[in-house]
C-alpha cells in the first residue's frame, strides 16, 4: 500500500535555500537605502481628505451671525443614532429658530443624513476628524460651538454627478 | 563540558606543533608600579562598562531605525535628534513601570534570573582587547580590562552562563510558554555551543594559543593573516552559531511569539524585562566583537603595519580603538540585517543544521586545517608568509562551495515543497507500510 504522495520535481533554482537567503537581503538592503518612506509625519503632515469625508459637525450661519436653522425638526427624526437633540422655538414675527440644538458626537454615526435631509442647507458634517476632550460631556455640542467650527463641510455625493467631476 | 577539556588537549597539542607568530607584538611586562596598574584598570573598567552601556543603548536604537528603513517606515525620531535619545526614554519609562509578578513564581529565581543573563553578557566583554597597548611612561598597559591567558575560554564559559538566566526565567515564570521557551533555548544553545566551540579551534591551532592577545598578533600585519582568510569555514560556521547563541532570527525559537507568546520573558515586565532586553543586545555586541577579534583581526588595521611596530604611542591606541569599533559595528549591522530579512527555523531545521551539519563539517575542518598548516610547514611555507594564506584561502574556497552546495540541496533547511530523494521516499513509504502491518487491525475505543 504506498501512500499517494505528489513529489514535485522542483528545479533547485526554486528550492534553494542559499539563493533565496540571498536574494532577501539583497532586497531588504534595497528598502534599507530606499529614501521614500511610506510614514506620513503626523502633527506635521497630514493626509489629504476625500471631499466627502463625513467628520465632525458645523452649522452654518446667515449673513448677520444666526444660525440658518428653522427648526422644522427633521434631522433629529432622520438620525438613526439618535444624537440630535432639537427644542423649537418661536420669535413674535413667526419665524421658527433652534432654543436648543445639541448633537452628541460621542453618538453620531456619521452617516451625514441630518446634511442631506435639512432644507435650508443649515446642518453639516464636516471635513475633520481631530477631536479631543477631557470628559464625555465634553462631546456634547451645543448651538454656539457647532457654529463657531469653521472647517470645510462635506460635499454630499450627488447622483446626478456620481464622480464628483 | 568534554567539549572544552577536548580543546584545551587539541590547543595544547597545537601549541607544539604550530608556530609561535613572529610579526607579531611582543608583550611587555606589566606596569612595574601597581598603583599605575590599579589606575589604569579602573580607568578602563569604567571606560568599557560606559562606552557598552552606551553602546547597547545605541545599538537598540539603530535597530529600530534600521528595521523600519527596511519596512519602508521612519522607526523612533521624536525624541533627540533623529530619535536619538529614544532608548533613554525608554529606559526612564521602564523604570517607572510598575513591576507585576505571577502569583505562582518561584520569587528567588524569578528575581535572579533577568540578573544572571545580564551579568554573563556584560562578563565576556572584559577579556576582549579593544585596541592596541599603549606604552605609556607608567609601563605598557593592554588594552583589556583583563588580559587572561585563557582569554577564549573564558568567553565561551562565561557565554554559556547566560543560558542559565534565560532557562531559570523559563522555570521559575511557572507558565507553561515560558518552560517551553526556556527547554528550547537550553537545547539550542547547548546544541550550537558545541558547534561553535568546534568551529573555532583552527584559529586556536593556528595562534597556538588560546589568549586572546595572542590571537591578534598571529593576525597582525597587511590583513592577508586575518582568520577570514586563513579559516573562511570556521569563520561561516561561528557567525552562524553567534547568531544562535544570541537567540536572534533566524534562531529566535526561545521568543518565537507566534508560538511562545513571549518565550521565557512572557512574565517579565518594567525593568527585569528590559534587562532581558539589553541582555539580548549586549550579548549580540559580545559576539560581534569576538568575531571581529578572532577573525578579523581585532583592533588591527589591514594594508598597514604602522599599529604594530614598535613605538607603541596613544594615538596609535585611539586609532586602533576606532577600528575596532568600525568592525564591531559592521557585524552588529550584519546581525541586524540578517534579523529583518530570515524568518525563523523550524526545530528540526536547527537541530538538524547544528548537528547533521555543522558538528561533523567543523571537526572535518580542524583535520582539514591542521593538516594543511602541517604540511604547508613542511613544505617550507611558514605561517607568517602571504604564500600561506593564499594556499589557505584557496582550500577555504573549494570547501565553503562545497559546503554552500551541501545546504543547498535542500535537505536540511528545506522548505516543504521541495524535492525529496527516491531514497527517502522509499523509505517513507516503508514506514509506513509497517506500521500498518504492525498495528492491530481494530482499535477499540483506545485513545488514537
Amino acid at each position: 500500500m504506498a501512500i499517494g504522495v505528489k513529489v514535485l520535481d522542483r528545479p533547485i533554482e526554486q528550492t534553494s535555500y542559499v539563493r533565496a537567503t540571498l536574494k532577501g537581503m539583497a532586497l531588504t538592503l534595497k528598502h534599507l537605502l530606499d529614501t521614500d518612506k511610506v510614514t506620513i509625519q503626523y502633527p506635521e503632515q497630514k493626509w489629504p481628505l476625500s471631499p466627502r469625508w463625513r467628520g465632525t459637525h458645523r452649522m452654518l450661519t446667515t449673513e448677520d451671525g444666526k444660525a440658518k436653522c428653522v427648526a422644522c425638526g427633521l434631522c433629529p427624526t432622520v438620525c438613526p443614532a439618535n444624537c440630535i437633540k432639537l427644542v423649537p422655538g418661536e420669535d413674535e414675527n413667526g419665524n421658527r429658530y433652534p432654543l436648543v440644538f445639541e448633537i452628541d458626537e460621542f453618538r453620531c454615526i456619521f452617516c451625514g443624513y441630518c446634511q442631506e435631509v435639512c432644507p435650508e442647507e443649515a446642518i453639516h458634517v464636516g471635513r475633520h476628524y481631530e477631536n479631543s476632550e477631557y470628559s464625555r460631556e465634553g462631546f456634547v455640542y451645543d448651538l454656539e460651538r457647532l457654529m463657531a467650527q469653521t472647517h470645510p463641510v462635506c460635499e454630499m455625493w450627488d447622483p446626478a454627478d456620481p464622480k464628483g467631476e | 563540558m568534554s567539549v572544552f577539556a577536548l580543546l584545551q588537549i587539541v590547543g595544547g597539542a597545537a601549541a607544539q606543533t604550530a608556530q609561535t607568530p613572529g610579526a607579531g607584538l611582543e608583550h611587555l611586562p606589566q606596569p612595574d608600579s601597581g598603583w599605575a596598574w590599579f589606575i589604569a584598570t579602573v580607568v578602563k573598567m569604567l571606560l568599557t562598562f560606559t562606552l557598552y552601556m552606551v553602546g547597547v543603548m545605541y545599538v537598540i536604537w539603530a535597530e529600530r531605525r534600521i528595521c523600519a528603513f527596511i519596512q519602508d517606515r521612519r522607526g523612533p525620531n521624536r525624541v533627540g535628534p533623529h530619535g536619538l535619545l529614544q532608548s533613554i526614554a525608554d529606559g526612564v519609562k521602564n523604570i517607572m513601570k510598575e513591576e507585576t509578578y505571577p502569583g505562582q513564581a518561584y520569587m528567588p529565581l524569578f528575581i535572579l534570573a533577568p540578573a544572571i543573563s545580564f551579568t554573563a553578557a556584560l562578563l565576556t566583554w572584559s577579556v576582549i582587547p579593544f585596541a592596541a597597548p599603549w606604552a605609556s611612561k607608567w609601563g605598557t598597559l593592554d588594552m583589556a580590562l583583563a588580559p587572561m591567558p585563557i582569554g577564549f575560554l573564558f568567553t565561551i564559559a562565561i557565554a554559556s552562563l547566560g543560558v542559565y538566566g534565560i532557562v531559570l526565567a523559563g522555570w521559575a515564570s511557572n507558565n507553561k510558554y515560558s518552560l517551553l521557551g526556556g527547554l528550547r533555548s537550553s537545547a539550542q544553545m547547548i546544541s550550537y555551543e558545541i558547534a561553535m566551540g568546534m568551529s573555532i579551534i583552527p584559529v586556536l591551532l593556528l595562534a597556538g594559543n588560546v589568549s586572546l592577545n595572542q590571537i591578534i598578533d598571529q593576525q597582525a600585519g597587511y590583513g592577508i593573516h586575518w582568520n577570514v582568510i586563513n579559516c573562511t569555514v570556521a569563520f561561516f560556521f561561528f557567525m552562524i552559531s553567534a547568531f544562535a547563541e544570541t537567540n536572534r532570527l533566524p534562531f529566535d525559537l526561545p521568543e518565537a511569539e507566534s508560538e511562545l507568546i513571549a518565550g521565557y520573558h512572557s512574565e517579565y515586565s518594567a525593568m527585569k524585562f528590559s534587562m532581558f532586553f539589553i541582555a539580548e543586545y549586549a550579548n549580540m555586541m559580545t559576539a560581534s566583537a569576538l568575531m571581529a577579534t578572532l577573525f578579523l583581526g581585532g583592533w588591527d588595521i589591514p594594508f598597514t603595519t604602522w599599529d604594530n611596530v614598535a613605538p607603541h604611542t596613544f594615538i596609535k591606541t585611539l586609532v586602533t580603538f576606532g577600528v575596532f569599533w568600525v568592525k564591531l559595528l559592521f557585524f552588529v549591522f550584519v546581525f541586524i540585517w540578517i534579523r529583518w530579512t530570515l524568518p525563523r527555523f523550524r526545530y528540526d531545521q536547527l537541530m538538524a543544521l547544528g548537528w547533521k551539519f555543522m558538528l561533523p563539517t567543523a571537526i572535518a575542518y580542524v583535520v582539514v586545517v591542521a593538516s594543511a598548516s602541517l604540511g604547508l610547514q613542511y613544505a617550507g611555507i611558514p605561517i607568517d608568509s602571504w604564500k600561506f594564506s593564499v594556499a589557505m584561502l584557496v582550500i577555504n574556497v573549494v570547501m565553503m562551495v562545497l559546503i554552500v552546495g551541501v545546504i543547498d540541496r535542500g535537505r536540511l533547511i528545506s522548505p516543504a515543497y521541495s524535492r525529496l530523494d527516491k531514497r527517502d521516499l522509499a523509505k517513507l513509504r516503508q514506514a509506513r507500510y509497517d506500521r500498518a502491518r504492525f498495528q492491530p487491525a481494530t482499535s477499540e475505543g483506545g485513545a488514537d
